[in-house]
Parts: structure tokens; sequence; C-alpha cells
């Protein structure tokens, strides 16, 4: 319903439409057209970058590339899922990555010692869960200006504390479930993608139908407000970073399965791939904004174009390149829905 | 409206002290149904500050606040929201990403199951949408699209959401803090049109606002308040127009 969207006072949609007859009517549908093109803008990206992928190379649409890319892009997808969330409470968790590596560590060492797949699990879960409970904290009671220099220090101390356990080498083995979870396929489809498939619905039912969710996003547009509101704003910003951190316990589960091991070298960058899955996929880092399906599509991107530069045996110095390109690119896909939307909104006020 | 029926709200010898500085300093109001009281001031006169104690945002030093006759505290926004207290603050407090619907029930949701803990009940999204579309149909809020986030709108459509929000969940009073101040000529019609539409309807309105036309021509009663005391009282009429003005400046014109 685009074009009705800043109307003033008064008469309903259909009469205006006849009375004002066709000039300004096309004036008014062309941005609405352009508005919905740009809605889907991040699908309609990932649907070229797919079609070109598929043009350049015979093997892209294999049944195994395509179960590739999914399994490759599992840990991104969970991390962005995550990361949305945090984002759109203004916030940015940077310590993913090196949560991701510590929870592995620390799953890998439980394997070592007790070798039940449940218990390897639960710990690398409960550790990802504890370390975003702590960023939660620390940033929300000890009243930190910032998350960036919250998850930033944690980054650090994650990393070090994953060297630390680990003796800054690689602990081999995993039980039979988690390597099933990260490395296994029903036919070509990897558990992982359906592990994906199953979060990203959860979120999405989080986000669009459940109450905290619809917090997440109140608090968000305006916390002083939600402050007013009676939103309990505190533990609505804990509980994101208490999310990513479980999004960083899950993919460390992925992360270590697939490779049969915990390593502290895991997941290095992993934070800043997820923030850029969510930046393509249009959410705003002023808050109250982002959807999870394009954080997906973001996520996706980012895999797609990687794994087609690989098949292309593009020189892989230029993966980086290509992929900052991207980022702009979708960014700025979204400046432009901003500035449609605002004229939109001045074309409507003059025509009142 | 008879003398012996309790205002709606009524402040006895409202003292409140920020350190060394007196805010406010023994000051009474009442505020009837069907009745719009402004309060006027200078700059730092205690308007803003009287209306926090009263919304829930600061709390009283010293003095009491009824509703309907009976002594209450709101000692939070939320109290004050269950005395059927509505405050629509300057800035507005809108969510300018969600719709209107969103923006009226922030903090109240419709939610079910009710055997679920609240966080993580649905929102009963479709039945907050069509209160929400009634409420601003009744108050002649023209919003063409309930889904539209109140962002998008213009300046006129987010104060006539904010006070209609405030309308729908008062029971007792309104309260608006300079309702007009940003608005341009033919928007500050509407809002005060809609001002007149809310007393119609029996609540008990409270405006702070330096708008001596608007003032003029909405309010019932004015109380001139001066360092934190109440400096007067009178019915806002052409010819006691000087005098609520230098009663506001504190000259002796």
């Amino acid at each position: 319903m685009a074009p009705d969207t800043a109307k003033r006072a008064g008469l309903p949609m259909s009469s205006r439409r006849r009375r004002e007859g066709p000039g300004p009517n096309r004036r008014r549908d062309l941005p609405s057209l352009g508005l919905a093109a740009l809605k889907v803008g991040p699908a309609l990206m990932l649907l070229v970058v797919v079609i070109a992928a598929a043009a350049l190379s015979d093997v892209f649409f294999t049944t195994r590339n395509v179960g590739n890319v999914l399994s490759q892009t599992a840990v991104i997808a969970i991390l962005a899922l995550a990361q949305l969330l945090v984002i759109v409470t203004r916030g940015i968790d940077l310590s993913v990555g090196s949560n991701l590596a510590l929870s592995a560590v620390v799953g890998a060492l439980v394997f070592g010692s007790v070798g039940s797949g449940a218990l390897v699990i639960v710990a690398m879960l409960v550790t990802g869960m504890a370390v975003g409970a702590v960023n939660g904290a620390v940033l929300v009671w000890g009243r930190l200006p910032h998350p960036f220099i919250m998850t930033l220090a944690m980054l650090s101390i994650a990393r070090g504390l994953a060297l630390w356990l680990s003796g800054g080498q690689p602990l081999s083995g995993m039980p039979e479930i988690v390597q099933q979870i990260g490395g296994e396929a029903i036919g070509w489809l990897p558990y992982s993608a359906f592990l994906v498939a199953g979060l990203a619905l959860l979120t999405l039912l989080l986000t669009k139908a459940m109450l905290w969710g619809r917090w997440i996003f109140a608090v968000g547009g305006n916390p002083d407000a939600a402050r007013r509101a009676a939103i309990p704003v505190d533990r609505v910003v804990v509980s994101v970073y208490v999310l990513s951190g479980l999004a960083a316990g899950t993919g460390a589960v992925i992360n270590a399965g697939r490779l049969n091991g915990g390593s502290p070298t895991f997941g290095e960058l992993a934070e800043l791939d997820a923030i850029a899955a969510v930046v393509i996929g249009g959410a705003s880092f002023h808050g109250g904004r982002g959807h999870v399906g394009n954080a997906l599509v973001g996520a996706l991107m980012i895999g797609v174009i990687r794994n087609a530069m690989n098949l292309l045996n593009v020189n892989a110095f230029l993966q980086p390149i290509v992929i900052g390109a991207v980022i702009v690119l979708a960014v700025e896909i979204d400046v432009l829905r901003g500035r449609l939307e605002e004229r939109l909104r001045i074309v409507q006020a003059v025509q009142s | 409206m008879t003398a012996s029926n309790p205002p709606a709200l009524r402040v006895r010898g409202a003292t409140k002290r920020f350190g060394a500085v007196v805010a406010l300093e023994d000051v009474d109001i009442d505020a009837r149904r069907g009745e719009v009281l402004a309060l006027l001031g200078d700059n730092g006169a205690g308007k803003s500050t009287l209306i926090k104690c009263v919304s829930g945002v600061h709390r009283l030093d010293a003095g009491i606040v009824e509703v309907d006759g009976t002594p209450v505290d709101p000692g939070s926004p939320a109290a004050a929201r269950n005395l059927g207290i509505e405050t629509v603050y300057q800035d507005l407090a809108l969510f300018d990403n969600l719709d209107p619907a969103a923006n009226f029930y922030a903090g109240r949701e419709m939610t079910a199951p009710k055997w679920l803990p609240r966080g993580i009940r649905l929102v009963r999204r479709r039945a907050m949408v069509d209160t929400t579309a009634a409420v601003l149909r009744r108050l002649e809020v023209g919003v063409a699209d309930v889904g539209t986030p109140v962002g998008l709108m213009s300046g006129g459509q987010r104060q006539a959401v904010a006070v209609a929000r405030a309308a729908a969940f008062a029971t007792n009073v309104v309260i608006l803090d300079e309702p007009t101040a940003a608005l341009g000529v033919r928007e500050s019609r509407h809002v005060l049109d809609l001002i007149l539409r809310l007393r119609d309807q029996g609540f008990a309105i409270v405006v702070v606002s330096h708008a001596m036309d608007h003032v003029m021509e909405i309010a019932d009663r004015a109380v001139v308040l001066r360092r934190g005391r109440t400096v007067g009282e009178l019915i806002p009429r052409p010819e006691t127009r000087q005098q609520i003005v230098s009663l506001i400046v504190g000259g002796d014109g």
C-alpha cells in the first residue's frame, strides 16, 4: 500500500483517485513501483548473482555444489540471524567469531574428558550464551557507552581464552552426532541447511509474532519511548546478546562437526561476514529496521559469490574486494530506497 | 458539572526540589472533566516539572495528587498510566519504525495465549490494528493506511497519532506538553480541533503551551506559574490576555 502512505486527512483513497484523474496517478504509481522493486532489492541482487554464477559455470547448479554452498554458508547465516537482532537494537556484536572458537574449544575439551555427544553440544551452546550474557550484562549494567567497545573487548578476551585453553593447538575429535550435524547430509542437502532453515523460521516467528521480538524492534526504534512505555529495555538488550552468543555456540557445533575437532582459529573474521550479511540485507545501524529473510539473503550472497569465484578460478585475492564492493552496492541501493520513500512522501504531501 | 464532583485531577501543595533549586513550591491545580486547563509560564517556571510529577517521571517531594478525589501515587510512568493519566510528551515518544497500532500498544500489547509467559506470547496484531483504526476514525484523525510507519508521516499526523494514543488509553486525564510547538498553521488547527474533541468526550485536559493564541482559543482556565509558584489563575478571554502575559513575564503591565 505504498502510495497510500503519507496521505493526510479525510477522503478514502478511491474517491481521491477518481477525482485526481490519470496525471497525478501515474506520478504516484511510478515511485511506488520503484519502492516495491527496491523492497525486494537484496533478493533481486541474489538472483542476479545466482544467474550469473550459473551462466558462467556448469558446475554451479549441480546438487553437490549447491549442497556445498549451503553448508559453507550455514555458519554465516546463523550468526547473521542473531546479528540482525543485535543491530535492530542499535547494537553490534563483534565477538561472535572469537566466541565461536572458544565454544568449539570448550566442546572439544568436554569431549576429551566425557565423550557424551549431548553434553558436548550443551557445553558449546552454554559457552556461547555465557559469553553473550557477559557482553549484554556489562554493556547494560556497566553502562558502557557503546556495544562496540564491550564486544571488541570480548573479541579479544574470547580468542585469548580459546588459545589458552587449547594450548594454541587444534583439538581433534568430535562426537558422532556433532560430526553429523556439521558434515553430513540427507541426499545432497546438508543437515546444517535444515538447522539454518529451522532457526530462520524461529527468528521470523520471534520478530513478527512474538511480544519479545516486537519489543526488540521498539527498543531499536526509540529506547527512551520504550522505557517510558514500561518495556523492559535492559532485559531486551541483554537478551539479544545472549541470542547472539547462542548463535556463536550453534556455529561452533557446525564448524567443529565439519572439521571433526575444535580449534582456537575457528571463526576468524566471521563477525564481519555476519555484519556484512545483515547490512547487505538492508538492516539499519540506526536500529529498528531489518528483516530475517533479507539477512539470510545477505549471507547467501556472500556464500554464492565466494563459491562462484572459486569455481571460476578467480584469483583468491579478488574475493574480499568483490565482497566489499557488494556491501557498498547493497547499502547504496538501500540509500536510494530511503530517498525514494522521502520523495514519495513529499509528492503526497503536495497533493493532499 | 456540579461543584460537588471532585475534579478528575487535583494537585495540592506540590513541591519539588532538585538539589538547591526549588522547581515547584506549593502549587495547586484542578483539572475537571470536559475542561481544558492551560499551564502557562516562562521557561523554567515549573510547568514541565509539574506535569512530569503527575505523569510519574518525577516524584513530588511534598504535596498530594488526587484522581477523582482519591489520593494516588503516580510513582512511575506505568503507575500514572494505570491511574488513567496519559501524557503526550513534547518529543511525542513515538516509534518511527512502527505503525500506529504498534505505537498505540507499545508496552501494553494485546497477547495470547494467557498461560504462556508474557514475553513469548503471540501478539494479537489484527485486534490491535482494528482497535487503533477505530480510535483514529472516532477522533477523525486522517491516516490512510494504518500499516504505515509513523516516521513516514507528516508532523501534524505524528502529533495526532500521539494524541490519539493518549486518548485511546486515558480514562481520566490527558496531559499535552507543547502540542503545537513544531507544527505549521494548518497542522496546528487539526491538533487543536482534536484536543477540543477530546474535551467534549469528557476527558480532563491539561495543556502546557507557549502559543498564546492557541491557549486563548482552547483553554477554559489558565494557571500561570512563575519560578515554581502559582501567580494567578484566570479565564482566558481577549480582555484578560494582557494580564496573562504580564503574569507570565512578571511585569506589572
